[in-house]
């Protein structure tokens, strides 16, 4: 016996529709249907004000980070030196040949994705992808001007009036100052933040500073808050790429419709006319709430970025009816289908409520509910595996990279010279690497070449198998070294030879294998 | 006027024109594609007034905005100048040795002379400042006229055997051709050989022993190893301008081949002769 619950005093039906619904759905190019979702509160909607927080936070505060790093860098924890060509990362410095390291950041960041996909959907667009948290905030900056749901709507639909053109220019107001708040921070990461924030206020910044700031704040206002939802759905190919990502065991926001159809709005006339009722009591609470503008009741739908939003909606309409929470749920497919097969009868009939209810009308208990163990299986180990495997990798490169290094190019033109006393002379350009921030002498020398002495223009000296250069701090130092053999040793029209160098304060030592051209005897 | 046709299918008016029983509808261009169009036309109106545009006799309207890109590139040329005035202007106020022992200046003067080098002098010295037959290498440590630093600017400055300069480096090797028979000049070729190879015959060139200090030592030195007071060259070495074969001396002996080369001064200016000075000798042979 299926209990009936006297709903309609308790939940009141809201006037929503999806936005994609097949009915009403349009050809291509249709105009844009626009979105109001409701206020909501609930489980999700606390963690992604908690999300919105930290992700926020680290984005706004970060720039501001010091961290010392001496004289000779900057100390700033977090910058990207463009003009300098450094990358600076706490305690990580990189230049730009250790591009690599982020390179394998991004093949990390690919890896998470893809294991957060598969483990519990899609996660990342529902809570901490930039364009979602934007939207959240300045839908928020819309609820606390212009009120709820009912309330945007009715001011949207009525004419222009003081009362609508002040709530507008506020509205907009703010969103156009978050946006260049945004803006405004992501330049900081370029540059000493407190002087840029001193030269942008005071008009001295460089032209590229204002330029970003304007096109951040453009693309942040049109995206965050013209654009929405659509960004999502025709712009970002994320959603597509997912359905890749997922199989039957993902967590994705799910409409039970083996508990909740058939729906009804007006439960205890139906059953009064000897029709079953599913949970749902059709209030559209789901659709109102969603920022996407669909019906989560249509099933899984590519606009769905599972903010979960619609699960504190249904939940809290569920605890008012007094039933179990959880018609719409984070939820696998094979959960889903487990259960569908138990109220339909393995699909030989529509979904009857009777089916998962025992006698006292509790749901049945060999339901198949939301169990953590859908998120470890092959799948999402390989990609821990492979996620972890990447970061490893990263880690070792980035313990054992060296911070004293030697490159060395032979003249192209000439390739060998002939001196008056018949020796041979061949040129070198040799670059060396500082890459820590303190000045160094770096001994470089000849391995091999015997008989062979090398000058360094610049350098004074006399020819010798090595000399000393101090290499400035933080700096490539570039050397003209011309090296010369004397024509009784020159054997051979090509020999290879290393150039090595010391730094013997701290033991690091470099080498390259160079050749020495000579003409053919 | 006849009346406008209407075509049976679409009900589109037709434009009247018909061939072999198709006839053209009068469908009308898209109203953003002719306001767009309308606004090019308007938009083309100011800019002939603020720009350069039309065509006079001798010349062109130069438009109320005053633009011409001849003036921007001069703007921009005068940028770089004041941009680089800085190091310019030390390279000028300095000797080349000065700018030689300074870090930062000879960095400068280099890439610098090598910009100027490949406009110049690559066309007989080479891309890679190793000439070739009449053409000195540049990479070299042999110098005629001299490897300090001071003493190749002067070289470049004033050039080799150059008319239009009085400070020129001048010399002139007599043709030995008619003056001595061609058996003695192949012997003074074959004791020239001896100071820094094997010639052909140790005999030969015992022989032109005495005919080389009579002919050739005022100039070149007892052991062949040359002057560069009077520009001659050392004999005793491994480089050859004209050739190292014994026939190729003995031609230079009969009828010497005299290189010239302009000097820079008058058309480079001071500043990039010392640049050009300083990269020559950077490139390795420098004394």
């Amino acid at each position: 016996m299926v209990t009936v619950y006297d709903s309609s005093a308790a939940v009141e039906r809201i006037d929503a529709q999806a936005i994609n619904s097949a009915h009403i759905r349009q050809p291509l190019y249709a105009p844009r249907r626009k979105i109001f979702p409701k206020r909501v509160q609930g489980t999700f909607r606390r963690f992604k004000w908690l999300v919105m927080l930290v992700t926020l936070g680290i984005y706004y505060l970060t720039p501001w980070i010091r961290w010392d790093r001496g004289p000779h860098a900057p100390d700033q924890a977090v910058l990207v030196d463009l003009a300098n060509r450094r990358f600076y990362f706490f305690l990580v410095e990189i230049w730009p040949q250790e591009f690599w390291l982020i390179a394998g950041l991004l093949v990390m960041a690919g890896f998470g994705l893809f294991l957060i996909t598969s483990a519990v959907g899609r996660a990342w667009c529902g809570y901490a992808c930039p364009q979602t948290v934007w939207v959240d905030l300045f839908l928020a900056v819309e609820r606390w001007i212009e009120g709820d749901r009912n309330a945007r709507m009715k001011l949207d639909a009525a004419h222009w009036s003081a009362r609508k053109i002040v709530m507008r220019v506020g509205k907009h107001t703010i969103w156009l100052a978050i946006a260049m708040a945004t803006g405004g921070a992501w330049i900081f990461y370029f540059a000493d933040a407190p002087s840029l924030l001193d030269s942008f206020i005071h008009g001295t910044a460089a032209p590229v500073a204002y330029i970003t700031v304007a096109v951040l704040t453009a693309t942040t206002y049109t995206f965050g808050g013209l654009m929405r939802e659509q960004v999502c759905t025709y712009m970002c190919p994320w959603p597509r790429i997912q359905a890749a990502m997922l199989d039957e065991n993902s967590l994705t926001v799910t409409y039970n419709d083996w508990r909740g159809e058939p729906r009804s709005r007006h439960a205890k006339k139906a059953v009064a006319a000897g029709r079953t009722v599913g949970d749902c009591v059709d209030c559209n609470a789901c659709v109102a709430v969603c920022p996407m503008g669909i019906d989560i009741r249509d099933g899984q739908q590519l606009e769905c970025i599972t903010c979960a939003l619609c699960i504190d909606a249904c939940d809290g309409v569920m605890d008012k009816l007094g039933r179990e929470r959880g018609l719409i749920s984070y939820t696998t497919l094979a959960d889903y289908n487990a259960n569908m097969a138990i109220a339909s009868a393995n699909g030989s009939t529509a979904p009857d409520p009777a089916r998962i209810r025992d006698a006292d009308g509790k749901l049945r208990l060999d339901l198949s509910l939301f169990s953590i163990r859908s998120m470890f299986r092959f799948r999402t180990a390989a990609y821990l595996l492979a996620w972890s495997l990447a970061g490893l990798l990263l880690l070792y490169g980035l313990l054992m990279r060296d911070r004293l290094e030697v490159n060395v190019l032979h003249d192209r033109n000439p390739q060998f010279v002939l001196l008056s006393d018949g020796s041979i002379r061949n040129g070198y350009t040799v670059k060396l690497l500082n890459k820590v921030p303190e000045e160094r002498v770096i001994i470089v020398s000849l391995d091999g070449l015997e008989g062979a002495t090398m000058n360094a223009v610049g350098v004074d000296g006399p020819a010798a198998r090595s000399f000393a250069v101090r290499a400035a701090p933080d700096q490539l130092r570039t050397l003209r070294v011309l090296v010369a053999r004397p024509a009784d040793r020159v054997d051979r029209p090509s020999e290879k030879f290393r150039f090595v160098i010391e730094d013997r304060a701290s033991f690091e030592t470099d080498s390259y294998t160079a050749t020495f051209e000579a003409p053919r005897p | 006027m006849s009346e406008i046709e209407r075509d049976d299918v679409t009900g589109v008016a037709t434009t009247g024109h018909e061939w072999d029983g198709i006839k053209e509808l009068n469908n009308p261009l898209p109203r953003w594609w002719v306001w767009t169009f309308y606004a090019t036309i308007v938009w083309s109106v100011g800019y002939t007034v603020a720009y350069p545009a039309w065509p006079l006799v001798s010349s062109a309207t130069t438009g109320v905005l005053g633009y011409s890109s001849r003036a921007e590139v001069n703007q921009e040329l005068a940028a770089a100048d004041a941009a680089r005035s800085d190091y310019v202007d030390r390279i000028a106020a300095s000797s080349v040795e000065d700018i030689l022992a300074d870090d930062e200046l000879r960095q400068f003067a280099s890439a610098a002379g090598a910009a100027a080098y490949r406009v110049n002098c690559v066309q007989c010295h080479g891309s890679g400042a190793t000439g070739s037959a009449g053409y000195p290498n540049l990479n070299d440590d042999d110098w005629i006229w001299g490897g300090s630093v001071e003493e190749i600017r002067q070289t470049i400055a004033h050039g080799i055997r150059f008319d239009g300069d009085l400070d020129t480096r001048f010399s002139g090797m007599p043709a030995f051709a008619g003056v001595l028979p061609n058996q003695e000049i192949a012997r003074i070729a074959a004791h020239v050989v001896s100071f820094s190879g094997e010639p052909s015959s140790a005999e030969l060139a015992q022989e032109g022993a005495s005919l080389y200090a009579d002919n050739c030592a005022a100039c070149h030195g007892e052991a062949g190893e040359g002057g560069r007071d009077f520009g001659a060259p050392s004999l005793a070495d491994a480089i050859w301008l004209y050739g190292s074969s014994e026939a190729e001396i003995a031609a230079q002996i009969r009828a010497p081949h005299h290189g010239t080369m302009p000097g820079w001064a008058a058309r480079l200016g001071d500043a990039t002769v010392k640049e050009l000075a300083v990269y020559i000798h950077t490139l390795g042979g420098g004394e």
